[in-house]
């Protein structure tokens, strides 16, 4: 019997039990499903915090102090406060390869205005911030190489920060206190919204002259971190080197020695973040696989009712001289025809079921071409693995057995 | 009758099966010729063997030992795929409960031996409109079995055993199920096939029915226990008139 023959057959033969076909190709339905459904969760994970890393900033390498050790302690990362102002100038003037320095100290206090008050995070950086970070200011300016130099009192706010304590009013000009300080309001941040990395709000911050967070604030004389800027994303790992010789140098460490520092790229974050997201998608794909698994189950235990059935019919066929392998390739196909209706089915309800997620998370599930071609295969594949032993069985019937059987 | 005549040779056939530890001989060393040609009947009673000799004869079976030759070909030691071959090609089998593929036309049933074959769907068509009209069910090829009558279904079966062009056509108790008009009508059917040279061995325990054949074998307790020639074979197509149509059968 041609190939089309058999296929044709195993529709007419499935159709003759609609509902018990349908109840059987469920099981591979709800498998196809759940595994598309999941690995698009994981995927649409991996991509927005793929895109919210490229987001971070342009070519941006960062660096940081390392940890500490003192009499066998060993501190946290970036406990050390090794680095200076003096590093991220050095890097301007001796790296080809770097655009923009800016070096970084944070500190967090209450920001007062009139009756309100919040407490937020304030992050003390050079002129060249904007371009680094990638941001840009909606309202106003913002501060400048002299106002940076000569630590003049001037702030740039995000748009959280701005609603939480002015309301609906315009902030540029206005003059808030942040731990009894005053400062006045010269920009508004683009809003960013909510970043992957990290964590926390984008918006609700307030960015002003290093020289004024680390002396008049945080009263230090190290700063948290130095944000670089590549020329171009072909010299990120050249500035790498760069940076690296530049510190070593400052530092006065001898060959041999370790670096005191860190230096992490955008790609070796989106490299980490991406090792972790794809090992949650694997998760998620191998559990939802699990009910494929049970689908697959469903349709062995619907051919071995269907074969001991028609072991009359398979009789009746052997009699007129069906060959052992007809008879299994008629039970596999089969087999094959109900997990792959079920799966092509499940690639549909894969796409509901991503789109229903993505109603309740903060990314686009992403239906990927693998995945779907994936998931055909791997239902052909459960439906010949699952429909072998009874076709089998089926063709290993005794042609006298089968006909005589009632 | 002359040796190349012969179509099927049993010799020394013995059966022996084994229930619960007890063996039951139901072929106790037959030996037997069938001639091309031929419309022979077997006979017995229950359980006396026949109905073993009739599956090892359509290679439904294996003999326990001894030969069996289908023109000249021992089949005894072929493999499970060769005698479904042989089944194909060579035989044609007619049952006691027609055994039609149910919810399939009559078309379908008669076509299913041909797919097996690998022959091409319109060639296949063809055929079975053809075997069908035959057996003068011309017009009821898309019938399903459940629409036809019990003779109606019987002359499916023996259109589906007829299309290959079979050496030979086991009836086993071909009229078991059937009323005596219908009976008479099949073996009509079967005179018919033999007058154009089709070889036919009906198995039977039915006396009447065995007077259409050419020869009878009887066989009890595993043994040919008798083999004689049908003087005057009855005529199907004479007695049938003598049987009124009953009413409810046929249209």
């Amino acid at each position: 019997m041609g190939f089309l023959g058999i296929v044709r057959l195993a529709f007419i033969s499935l159709s003759r039990n609609k509902m018990r076909s349908f109840l059987t190709a469920l099981g591979i339905i709800i498998g196809v499903m759940s595994v598309v459904g999941m690995v698009a969760l994981g995927q649409g994970a991996y991509y927005s915090v793929q895109e919210n890393i490229s987001k971070m900033g342009t070519n941006l390498i960062m660096v940081m102090p390392g940890s500490a050790s003192r009499r066998g302690f060993q501190g946290g990362r970036g406990s050390m406060d090794s680095l200076k102002v003096a590093d991220a100038e050095s890097i301007a003037r001796n790296c080809p390869s770097v655009k923009y320095v800016t070096p970084v100290v944070r500190a967090s206090g209450q920001v007062i205005f009139g009756n309100n008050n919040t407490q937020t995070s304030v992050m003390g950086v050079n002129e060249h911030y904007l371009e680094i970070a990638s941001r840009e200011i909606t309202e106003g300016r913002f501060f400048s190489l002299s106002e940076v130099q000569g630590g003049s009192k001037v702030a740039v706010i995000g748009k959280t920060l701005s609603e939480t304590i002015f309301g609906n009013m315009n902030p540029i000009g206005q003059v808030v206190r942040f731990n009894k300080m005053p400062v006045q309001i010269i920009g508004l941040l683009k809003s960013r919204g909510e970043a992957g990395m990290g964590g926390g709000d984008q918006d609700d911050i307030m960015l002003m002259p290093f020289s004024v967070v680390q002396r008049r604030i945080s009263g230090i004389t190290h700063v948290h971190m130095l944000n670089v800027s590549a020329v171009s994303a072909e010299s990120v790992e050249d500035a790498k080197l760069e940076i690296e010789e530049v510190l070593r140098r400052n530092h006065k460490i001898y060959e041999g020695k370790e670096d005191d520092f860190r230096i992490t790229t955008q790609d070796d974050i989106a490299e980490m973040a991406g090792s972790t997201l794809t090992i949650i998608a694997l998760l998620l794909g191998s559990i939802a696989s699990v009910s494929l698994l049970v689908g697959g189950i469903g349709i062995m235990n619907i051919m071995l009712v269907s074969v001991t059935e028609r072991t009359r019919e398979i009789g009746i066929r052997m009699a007129i001289g069906a060959r052992t392998t007809d008879i299994l390739y008629q039970f596999l196909v089969e087999s094959v025809v109900l997990s792959c209706v079920g799966g092509i089915a499940g690639i549909f309800g894969g796409f509901l079921l991503a789109n229903l997620i993505g109603n309740f998370v903060e990314f686009d599930p992403v239906v990927s071409n693998a995945s779907i071609i994936i998931s055909v295969l791997f239902s052909a594949g459960v439906g010949i693995f699952f429909g072998l032993y009874p076709a089998w069985k089926a063709s290993n019937l005794d042609p006298i057995d089968a006909f005589r059987y009632e | 009758m002359e040796n190349n005549n012969i179509l099927l040779q049993v010799k020394d056939l013995t059966k022996t099966y084994y229930m619960d530890g007890v063996s039951v001989k139901a072929l106790r060393g037959v030996n037997l010729n069938f001639y091309k040609g031929q419309f022979t009947s077997i006979m017995g009673a229950s359980g006396s063997g026949k109905s073993t000799l009739m599956n090892i004869l359509g290679c439904l079976d294996k003999p326990t030992s001894g030969h069996y030759l289908i023109e000249g070909e021992d089949v005894s030691t072929f493999s499970k795929n060769q005698l479904a071959l042989v089944r194909n090609k060579k035989i044609g089998f007619v049952f006691q409960g027609f055994n039609l593929l149910s919810r399939t036309s009559a078309l379908e049933n008669v076509e299913l031996p041909m797919i097996y074959a690998g022959i091409s769907a319109t060639e296949r068509h063809e055929r079975a409109k053809a075997a069908l009209a035959s057996v003068g069910l011309a017009g009821r090829e898309h019938h399903h079995s459940n629409q036809l009558s019990g003779g109606q279904q019987q002359r499916v079966a023996i259109a589906r055993a007829l299309v290959n062009r079979p050496s030979v056509i086991l009836a086993d108790e071909p009229t078991g199920n059937l009323d005596s008009y219908s009976s008479i009508e099949i073996m009509g059917i079967f005179q018919g096939l033999n007058k154009q040279g089709i070889s036919i061995i009906l198995i039977t325990h039915e006396p009447d029915i065995a007077q259409y054949s050419q020869r009878v074998v009887r066989v009890s307790d595993g043994e040919i226990v008798a083999d004689s020639r049908v003087e005057n074979p009855l005529l199907a197509l004479e007695e049938i008139k003598k049987h009124k149509k009953p009413g409810s059968e046929e249209d």
